[in-house]
């Protein structure tokens, strides 16, 4: 089926089969592998990338299903040479090891730092939490990290909230 | 992933007009993807439903109408829902991760399978994915699954955390379908395994969930506890959303509770219920009720921890929940 | 320093094995056994060969060609009979991967199902005593009266542990990229934690000349022992390239990890601790039963560690493997030590609690003067001064022994402590540097498969030629570099290190090259007892009702030589110690008996710890002078974060509820 998709601004159109997933359209045809793939059933978050601002799984989006959407991955956060400051301060705390799962922590972290409302550490649902170390981590668990870099990219991403 | 036609529908007349045996409707796809790559699901066409006209979060007489393509992540985030019904907010919240929640939709939520591993797995048996074919859970791999209302066919546990507040607060699930549109209560929509565990639900083929109606809440204080393995991201081994009216006299006025990760369906604890209604609220009243709702647990060898845990959580959180 | 590849792989253009952009690539899904023990009667590949973009099925019909001596795991289709459930037994290549997925199942395999036996039991009748355990170790060690010891002892513990079927599950699924020339060479881009090796065993499987073979592997998305050694992945890509006449591409699903890319065994361990009133052990003894593949022995080291740790008069230890119809385990980080120092230092607690000793003090107690195994001095060892500075920093010393007793809210609350130790050695290894465009560049076949290897050599090799890293370009991860060891077993940064400081003396000699074999100073090493040492504290609080556990803080304290990078070493240690949190709290592969195999087969059942598990994680050192080890005065610090850190929180488990839990891990439903 043909399709056309924003992807990181560029039009993008493409002719897919309805079972290609989002992840495997970018990863395989697109020349996009910044997107990963860790488990291919929304159980990693390796794959997340943002659609329409907001952050999703790539992995249990069917490409077919995304036409017209705009989608923002991890090729697609700097500024040109510019970095984006989340992936600033990634580099600066040391925020991963083997750099798998970084792609989409980092979407995630963008998409995670435009939501709002309560998560399920908020004490109370009136009003807007502040961004504790507590709710950077219950918001971040979408995204597995093996190597333990957990503490380190929760403090760059409350650098870069505060 | 078998092949497929995929079309998107224009609203929901068009969504069931495209329907025909064997094919399936597409929501956020956190479930049905996930199923299709996995073999289990296998429709010959996907009718996309994810963009139908079917969102919208809105005050409807006392209660709430919910439209049934909202997102989890919206509906948890929504000023009414936060406000009137807190206990629905933190199910929703508790489930999954913010990327699932921004992608699965309330029908999905609702339509979602068992994550029992037989079901998940095409190269074991498993009655329900392919109906006589055997359970090789009862003997094997259940620590996960249900205690409650379970058969010899099934013993698969439904796995969402926002149907068991639905489940708490008397939700209507709207639907529309070939044979007309039509309304089934909450509990009601799911069923309990039987003979027939490939039923999940009382929907008729072609139907499609439009809305989630909840009449007005229920008076009192509320919460949703979830106990699982890990401190997020993971299906639970028993949650409870209870809601406790406490009258001025001390005894309880009104009390809504359900279960999840114990059976089949979202499970409303109605022994419980009773139990506690009209009588002192406190601990005792509440080891009763907790004590007459777990009495009909049916544990198997590698779950009977459940029964403790359930008891445990229905009177810690009513405790909470007592002035 | 930040990590030299930081950039790259914040911007997601590292590339990882599965996406070198290749024209013309082809996509290749295995067909796995659907039975644990048997044989294939035939392979109808007829229905999947007529489906769309399908271009060959691989099996046992016909026998692609391997070399005679592969190893079994890597000798893909040329037996009929079936070793385990999920072995690879056929495979479908085809134009993309929805087809080549999609075929998979239309391949129709029957099977001549024989009865199997997939449990490991401490009085199976199968357990025997293997000639080594892993790598080289001795089966079993002895030394003293150990029974004379038990029965004079004041104090006796006899206990028995358990830890189940773990699963590396590294983030980047295992995978390979085969290309084959028209000169009949073959390049593999595969996820390698050694190129080197995987090139040899890989020439080895295919019955060609290693010269024929290279192996790239630039970026790792992590291993943890998995990708140690060449998993079918590597062969079955090669294969299906060659038969596709096309590149192929092989990327296994999490859940063919599960069956062929190794675990860590289950195991068994049986302890007995006999002491006096102050508990000083009078003798030691600790057996372990474990398993293996009918098709490979591997048999890991886990009671290794117990002969270095305390000093026992009498001590013995003892491996016993079972081969079962399962899959062959392998590494997962700190073999040997991980599992076997739960059993140890849980042991050590319970004997904490029978004598009334404080823990960290019963440990300083049995500190020994040399290595209570071989009477061999130690090159360094300062746990007990880790521990004295853990106990300090931790604000140990209050600490009621009191079981059961504080409670905040609906928490208990309670504290644990362990001790650690892994290995310190190396291997030979090869490298060069080399003066070019004004900078230097260091060339070794080494892996960074997250660890931090490029930034570290950079810096051992500016350290060298005393010039600033921001000089120094070092090329790693491709087999047509200098010959390197894998990244394992703590030894890496110690192996390549010290080539990698040879090549740059002689570069400096030289003025424009050099070059360095090490395996003569390896060989030179005089015998001693080289081991890092560590000890991690845990605080954690377990809900009352419920049986949830939490770990609120834990420490580590390490002392493990001269710390090259402290980013990086944090980093290792405290990524250690939460894979330590994982196995204690919630990691287990669930084996299915009735069909083989293992059921909670993906990253929903399997839990690895998340984010929010993880509250505070600090780890600290102690920079250690050790003239024994190497040029730099390295010890490994891969591993040492995980090894005490499950027996940490299930002693602090106990310290909270007064329960004492012997079998990992430590879920709700063993608390309630």
């Amino acid at each position: 089926m043909e399709i056309t998709l924003q992807v990181n601004g560029v039009r993008r159109p493409v002719d897919v089969d309805p079972r290609v997933s989002l992840l495997d359209l970018l990863r395989e045809r697109l020349g996009l592998t910044g997107s990963k793939k860790g488990c291919d059933h929304g159980q990693c978050g390796a794959c997340t990338v943002l659609i329409d601002g907001r952050r999703v799984l790539a992995c249990l989006a069917l490409a077919v299903a995304q036409e017209g959407a705009e989608i923002t991955t991890v090729e697609g956060l700097a500024s040109g040479e510019r970095l984006h400051p989340l992936q600033a301060a990634f580099i600066e705390h040391d925020a991963f090891q083997c750099g798998y799962c970084t792609p989409g922590q980092l979407c995630s972290a963008v998409g995670m730092l435009a939501e709002g409302g309560p998560s399920a550490v908020t004490e109370e649902l009136a009003g807007e939490p502040e961004l504790t170390a507590e709710e950077i981590r219950e918001r971040m668990s979408g995204n597995l990290c093996r190597c333990g870099a957990y503490p380190n990219i929760v403090t760059a991403i409350a650098e870069v909230g505060a | 992933m078998k092949a497929f036609e995929y079309a998107r529908a224009a609203d929901p007349a068009d969504a069931v007009a495209r329907f025909r045996p064997g094919a399936m409707y597409l929501g956020g796809g956190t479930n049905l993807v996930d199923l299709m790559r996995l073999g289990v699901a296998e429709p010959g066409a996907l009718v996309d439903v994810s963009r139908l006209p079917l969102g919208g979060v809105e005050p409807d007489g006392d209660g709430l109408r919910i439209g049934a393509a909202v997102r989890n992540s919206e509906l948890a985030a929504h000023p009414l829902v936060r406000e009137r019904y807190p206990v629905l907010a933190r199910a929703v919240l508790a489930g999954a991760s913010g990327q699932v929640r921004n992608m699965a939709t309330v029908a999905g939520n609702l339509l979602q399978r068992t994550r029992c591993p037989y079901f998940q797995d095409v190269s074991k048996p498993c009655n329900k994915r392919q109906p006589g074919s055997g359970c090789p859970a009862i003997g094997g791999d259940h620590a996960n699954l249900a205690v409650l209302g379970h058969s010899r066919a099934c013993v698969a546990t439904h796995p969402s955390d926002m149907a068991v507040a639905l489940a708490a607060l008397d939700a209507r699930v709207h639907i529309t379908g070939p044979g007309g549109d039509r309304v089934l209560a909450m509990p009601g929509l799911h069923r309990l395994p039987g003979d027939e565990p490939h039923r999940d639900t009382r929907l008729e083929p072609g139907e499609l969930i439009t809305a989630v109606a909840l009449p007005a809440p229920p008076p009192g204080a509320s919460h949703y506890r979830k106990v699982r393995e890990r401190a997020s991201f993971a299906f639970a081994l028993v949650s409870i959303a209870a809601v406790l009216d406490v009258g001025a006299d001390g005894t309880v006025a009104d009390c809504r509770i359900a279960l999840g990760g114990v059976a089949h369906v979202p499970w409303r604890a109605f022994h419980a219920e009773q139990a506690l209604r009209g009588s002192r609220a406190g601990e005792d009243a509440f080891v009763r009720a907790a004590e007459a709702e777990m009495a009909e647990a049916v544990p198997l060898p590698r779950n009977a921890y459940k029964v403790p845990l359930a008891r445990n959580l229905i009177v810690r959180t009513l405790l909470e929940l007592a002035p | 320093m930040n990590r030299v590849e930081g950039h790259d792989k914040v911007t997601g253009r590292a590339t990882y094995a599965a996406e070198y952009p290749v024209e013309g690539v082809a996509y290749c899904y295995p067909v796995q056994a659907e039975i644990a023990r048997g044989r294939i009667a035939g392979v109808d590949a007829s229905a999947a060969l007529a489906m769309p973009g399908v271009l060959a099925v691989l099996s046992c019909e016909e026998p692609p060609e391997l070399g005679a001596d592969a190893e079994p795991e890597l000798a893909l289709f040329q037996r009929r009979e079936v070793a385990y459930r999920g072995q690879i037994v056929a495979a479908v290549v085809a134009d993309s991967y929805d087809d080549a997925r999609a075929a998979a199942r239309a391949v129709r395999v029957a099977y001549e199902p024989e009865a199997h036996d997939v449990m490991l039991r401490a009085d199976h009748r199968g357990l025997y005593k293997p000639d080594k355990v892993n790598p080289d170790f001795p089966t079993d060690t002895e030394k003293g009266d150990v029974a004379a010891g038990l029965a004079g002892a004041q104090v006796t513990i006899d206990v028995t542990y358990t830890t189940p079927t773990m699963h590396n599950n590294p983030m980047e699924p295992h995978a390979t990229l085969a290309l084959w020339n028209g000169d009949g060479d073959l390049t593999l881009y595969d996820s390698s934690q050694g190129v080197s090796l995987g090139r040899d065993m890989i020439a080895q499987a295919l019955g060609l000349p290693r010269e024929r073979v290279r192996v790239v592997s630039r970026h790792v998305g992590g291993g943890f022992g998995s990708k140690g050694s060449p998993r079918p992945n590597s062969v079955l890509a090669a294969l299906a390239a060659r038969a596709a006449g096309r590149p192929v591409k092989v990327a296994l699903t999490r859940q063919q990890m599960f069956d062929v890319t190794g675990y860590r065994t289950p195991t068994i361990q049986r302890i007995r601790v006999g002491a006096d009133a102050a508990g000083r052990i009078a003798a030691l003894e600790h057996e372990v039963a474990e398993q293996s593949s009918t098709l490979v022995e591997f048999a890991e080291q886990t009671a290794t560690a117990t002969r270095v740790m305390y000093a026992a008069p009498a001590l013995r230890t003892a491996h016993r493997l079972v081969r079962l119809d399962t899959a062959t385990p392998s590494i997962m980080r700190a073999p040997g030590g991980c599992p076997g120092m739960f059993a140890l230092e849980s042991a050590m607690d319970e004997l904490a609690v029978a004598v009334g000793v404080d823990p960290v003090e019963l440990r300083v107690r049995n500190d020994p003067d040399t290595e209570p195994d071989s009477g061999l001095p130690f090159s360094s060892r300062n746990l007990v001064a880790c521990l004295r500075e853990g106990a300090e920093r931790f604000g140990w010393r209050d600490r009621d022994p009191a079981p059961g007793v504080r409670r905040r809210g609906r928490w208990l609350v309670g504290t644990g402590v362990a001790s650690s130790t892994y290995p310190a050695r190396r291997r030979p290894s090869q490298a060069s540097a080399a003066v070019e465009n004004g900078g230097f560049v260091v060339r070794i076949a080494a892996a960074d498969i997250g660890t931090g290897s490029r930034t570290a050599l950079t810096r051992i090799a500016a350290d060298t030629l005393h010039v600033d890293p921001g000089l120094v370009r070092v090329e790693l991860g491709d087999s047509d570099l200098p010959y390197a060891p894998v990244a394992g077993g703590s030894m890496g940064t110690a192996s390549w290190g010290t080539a990698v400081t040879m090549a740059c003396q002689d570069l400096l000699r030289d003025g424009k090259q050099g070059f360095a074999d090490t395996t003569e100073a390896v060989n030179a090493d005089a015998e001693l007892a080289r081991h890092a040492f560590g000890a991690q504290f845990a605080e954690v609080r377990v809900d009352a009702d419920t049986g949830e556990v939490r770990v609120s803080r834990m420490l580590g304290v390490f002392a493990a030589g001269r710390i090259v990078d402290a980013t990086l070493a944090r980093s290792q240690f405290v990524g250690g110690m939460i894979m330590g949190i994982g196995m204690a709290l919630m990691e287990q592969s669930v084996v299915d008996l009735e069909f083989g195999g293992f059921t909670n087969h993906d990253l929903a059942q399997y839990h690895l710890p998340v984010n929010a598990d993880i509250e505070h994680v600090e780890a600290v050192w102690f920079d250690e002078a050790d003239g024994e080890l190497n040029p730099m005065g390295t010890k490994g610090i891969g591993e040492i974060g995980i090894v005490g850190t499950a027996a940490a929180v299930a002693n602090a488990v106990y310290h909270a509820t007064g329960r004492r839990v012997r079998d990992l891990p430590i879920t709700p439903a063993k608390l309630l």
